[in-house]
C-alpha cells in the first residue's frame, strides 16, 4: 500500500496501540531547556523515578540567557534560578547539557541540527512548539508540554494519536527577492493561524526542494503556526549534504547505512493526504503581517485588509487587531515608521540568514533612530559569522550583533521591546505582547527587516536589490 | 491529578478568537520552577493596563462581578501557538475546570486533559447561544454522557473524547501511570529494532 513519508516513520516508532486509543510513540531525541522542564524532573523526583533513556536527552539554555555579558551571572533573579535548576537536574540525571559558556550553546531549534543530532526518521520532541523545526530533516518532531516532558523522561515515549495528513505542494521558481520565510508567511495568509490544526503538514513541490536546509528550517519552522502537529520535507541530497561530516553524525560504514535508509523516507506516488494545497511560488511577494497572529500577512505591495475583504477566519478580530497595532484598515503598509528591528530566533538566526543580512547591508548604514539587534541562533553561528568578518560589516551598519539565545522573540529575558514600539521582527509570532507588553510586532524575512533597518520604514526590499 | 465527573456552573465568558497561550499566560510569568501560583497572572495584560495591578481594565471578563464560575468560555482556535503547559495550569490554578470552544489548538488540549482541565468542543452555533445567555445562565457538563447543556433553555449538545483520556479523567488518572506499567514493551521495542 502507498504511504505517506509521515506514516513510514510514525509505523517505525509505534510500541502499541490501545483499542479506541492512542498509541505509544516511541522517541528517538528528546531536547530540553529551561523553562519547561524544571516540573517534570519535581514530578520525576517525585515519584521516586530516574530518567528512562538520559543518553537520548539532550539539555540547552536558551529561554531566559541574556544576550550581552554572558560571562557575568543572570541579572534577573527567577531567571538564574531557572537555569541553575536546568544545571542541577541535568547533573543528576546524567544529561548532557551545552548551557551558557559552552560552545555549543544555542537556541535548542539551531544546535540541534547543527550538532547532527536531528536526523531523517527520527521522532524527535521538545518542551517547545517549534520543535517542528525539525521536520525539515524528515522527521516527526513537535512540541509537547511539560507533563510530556515528564512522559518522555519517565518511559521515552509518549500517548498519541495519529493526526490527519496535509501536503503543501509549493511549485515554481522564486521572485527575486523573496525567500523562504515569505513562502510561509504566505501559507499561513492564505490557510489562516488555525489552518492545518489536527494536521501533520508535508511541505513539497519543486520550490520546497531547490531550497537550503536553513530555508527549510524556517518553513518547518512555522507550521505551528498553521496549528499543524508538525511540519515535514523528505530528505534528499541537500539533506544528507547537510548533515555529513556534523559531531553526531553517523560516520564511515555506519553513515553508508542510514543514508540508504534514509533514501527510502518519501510519501509514494499515490500516498493518501486527508487534504493538499497547492502554492505558486511565482506569485509570492516579500511578506508582512500587519495583525496580531501569523496568518494576518500580506504582500509588502498592498494594503491592510478590510472587514470586507479580509477572509471569515480573521474578520471578528480584525479590528482589536489593528487597535493594538495602531494601523488602520486599508492603508498601505509600506512606509510604515519602525523603531526596532530584530533578527534572530528559531525561525531566522541561522548563518545563511546572517549571510543574507550582511550581503544587503554591506555598505550601507541603518536609519537614524532605528535600534538594530543581530542575535546569532548558537555559539557555533556567532563564531561563524566573525570568521567570515560578518560582524565587521553589521558594526559598519550600527547592528548591534549581541549573543546566542531566544532574545526579543517572546519577552522573556532582558531582551523586549518598549510598549507602543514598531518591531520589524523575524522571529515567529506576533501576538499582543510577544515581545513585550504593548510591543507592536511585524513578522518578516530577515532580507524585508534588513531593508527596514537601512530605510527606517517597512519597504519593498526588491527596489533596493541591484 | 483531580478527577472530573460533572460540572455545573455559571460561566465566564471570553468572546475573543484565536486566544493564544501568551494572552493566557505571557512569557514573563514562565519563571517559576512548581506548577503552582499561575492564576493570579491569567490573562494578564487583557485584565490590567500597563502591567498595574492598580489599573484593572473594567471591560475585561474577568475583572466583572457578575462573571463567575468554574467553566470558561471562549472563541474558537483557543489555546493556539506556544506550547507552554503554564496556560493550562494558570486555567486550573485560577478555579476554572472547563474550558468551552469551537475549536481547541492541538498542544493545548493535550496540556489541559494532562492536568484535570477538560476542553468541551462544540459547534460555532452551539458557543453563540452560550455566549447569548445572561450572567446566571448555569451549564451542566457531564463526561460520562459526553454532553453540555443550557440549563435554562435545555439546549444540549454532545462532545468528543477519545475514550482512553476519558476513563484517565474521571479516574484522575495520569498518562505517566499507564506508560510506566508498559515499561517492558517499550524495553522489548527498543531491542527489537537495534
Amino acid at each position: 500500500m502507498a504511504k505517506s513519508l509521515f506514516e513510514k516513520i510514525w509505523e517505525k516508532h509505534v510500541v502499541k496501540t490501545i483499542d479506541d486509543g492512542p498509541s505509544v510513540l516511541y522517541i528517538d531525541k528528546h531536547f530540553i531547556h529551561e523553562v519547561t522542564s524544571p516540573q517534570a524532573f519535581t514530578g520525576l523526583n517525585k515519584r521516586g523515578i530516574r530518567v528512562f533513556r538520559p543518553q537520548q536527552v539532550v539539555a540547552t539554555a536558551d529561554h531566559n540567557v541574556p544576550t550581552l555579558n554572558q560571562h557575568l551571572p543572570i541579572k534577573e533573579e527567577l531567571s538564574r534560578l531557572q537555569v541553575e535548576a536546568l544545571i542541577k537536574n541535568c547533573a543528576e540525571h546524567g544529561i548532557e547539557l551545552y548551557g551558557l559558556g559552552h560552545p555549543f550553546q544555542g537556541i535548542v531549534h539551531v544546535i540541534g541540527p547543527e550538532l547532527g543530532i536531528t536526523q531523517p526518521g527520527m521522532t524527535i520532541v521538545c518542551g517547545d512548539s517549534h520543535t517542528s523545526t525539525h521536520g525539515a530533516f524528515g522527521s516527526i518532531a513537535f512540541g509537547i508540554g511539560t507533563s510530556e516532558v515528564e512522559m518522555v523522561f519517565a518511559s521515552q515515549c509518549l500517548l498519541q494519536s495519529k493526526p490527519k495528513l496535509m501536503r503543501i505542494n509549493v511549485e515554481g521558481v522564486l521572485n527575486k527577492g523573496v525567500v523562504s520565510k515569505d513562502i510561509v508567511l504566505y501559507i499561513l495568509s492564505k490557510i489562516s493561524a488555525s489552518g492545518a490544526t489536527g494536521y501533520a503538514v508535508e511541505f513539497a513541490g519543486s520550490a520546497i526542494r531547490s531550497l537550503s536546509m536553513e530555508a527549510r528550517m524556517t518553513i518547518c519552522n512555522m507550521s505551528i503556526e498553521m496549528g499543524a502537529r508538525c511540519g515535514m520535507i523528505a530528505p534528499d541530497e541537500t539533506t544528507f549534504a547537510y548533515i555529513k561530516g556534523r559531531k553526531f553524525a553517523p560516520q564511515g560504514a555506519e553513515w553508508d547505512k542510514k543514508v540508504a535508509e534514509w533514501k527510502q523516507l518519501f510519501s509514494d506516488a499515490d500516498a493518501p493526504f486527508d487534504q493538499e494545497v497547492f502554492i505558486n511560488a511565482a506569485a509570492i511577494e516579500p511578506m508582512i503581517t500587519y495583525g496580531t497572529n501569523p496568518g494576518m500577512g500580506i504582500g509588502v505591495s498592498e494594503t491592510i485588509p478590510t472587514t470586507e475583504t479580509i477572509n471569515d477566519t480573521d474578520r471578528s478580530g480584525l479590528a482589536k487587531s489593528l487597535a493594538y497595532m495602531g494601523l488602520e484598515q486599508g492603508a498601505a503598509i509600506k512606509g510604515q515608521k519602525i523603531d526596532y528591528v530584530f533578527i534572530g530566533s528559531c525561525t531566522n538566526s541561522r548563518i545563511e540568514d546572517l549571510r543574507m543580512v550582511a550581503s544587503f547591508v554591506k555598505g550601507k548604514k541603518k536609519a537614524d533612530g532605528v535600534e538594530v539587534w543581530i542575535v546569532p541562533g548558537s555559539k557555533q553561528v556567532e563564531a561563524q559569522a566573525i570568521q567570515e568578518g560578518i560582524d565587521k560589516i553589521f558594526e559598519e551598519a550600527g547592528f548591534q550583533l549581541r549573543q546566542p539565545g531566544c532574545s526579543a522573540c517572546l519577552g522573556m529575558n532582558e531582551d523586549k521591546i518598549p510598549a507602543g514600539k514598531y518591531c520589524i521582527s523575524t522571529s515567529n509570532r506576533n501576538f499582543e505582547g510577544r515581545q513585550g507588553a504593548g510591543a507592536r510586532t511585524l513578522l518578516a524575512s530577515p532580507l524585508t527587516a534588513a531593508a527596514a533597518a537601512v530605510t527606517g520604514v517597512i519597504t519593498d526590499v526588491r527596489e533596493l536589490l541591484n | 491529578m483531580k478527577a472530573l465527573t460533572t460540572i455545573q456552573s455559571r460561566f465566564v465568558p471570553v468572546n475573543i478568537e484565536n486566544i493564544d497561550t501568551d494572552q493566557i499566560i505571557p512569557a514573563r510569568f514562565l519563571k517559576a520552577t512548581t506548577r503552582e501560583g499561575f492564576g493570579e497572572n491569567l490573562f494578564r495584560d487583557w485584565r490590567y493596563y500597563n502591567d498595574d495591578e492598580s489599573k484593572t481594565r473594567a471591560d475585561f471578563p474577568l475583572n466583572m462581578s457578575q462573571f463567575d464560575g468554574e467553566i470558561l468560555v471562549a472563541g474558537k482556535n483557543f489555546g493556539c501557538g506556544s506550547s507552554r503547559e503554564h496556560a493550562a495550569w494558570a486555567i486550573l490554578d485560577y478555579g476554572f475546570r472547563v474550558v468551552v470552544s469551537s475549536f481547541f489548538a492541538d498542544i493545548f488540549r493535550n496540556n489541559a486533559l494532562n492536568n484535570g482541565v477538560l476542553p468541551v468542543q462544540v459547534s460555532d452555533e452551539f458557543l453563540q447561544r452560550i455566549f447569548l445567555q445572561d450572567n446566571n445562565t448555569e451549564l451542566t457538563v457531564d463526561l460520562e454522557q459526553q454532553t453540555i447543556r443550557i440549563n435554562s433553555t435545555g439546549e444540549q449538545e454532545h462532545f468528543d473524547i477519545n475514550s482512553y483520556k476519558k476513563t484517565c479523567l474521571l479516574n484522575g488518572y495520569d498518562d505517566i501511570d499507564f506508560l510506566l506499567s508498559n515499561k517492558a514493551d517499550i524495553e522489548t521495542f527498543e531491542k527489537q529494532r537495534v
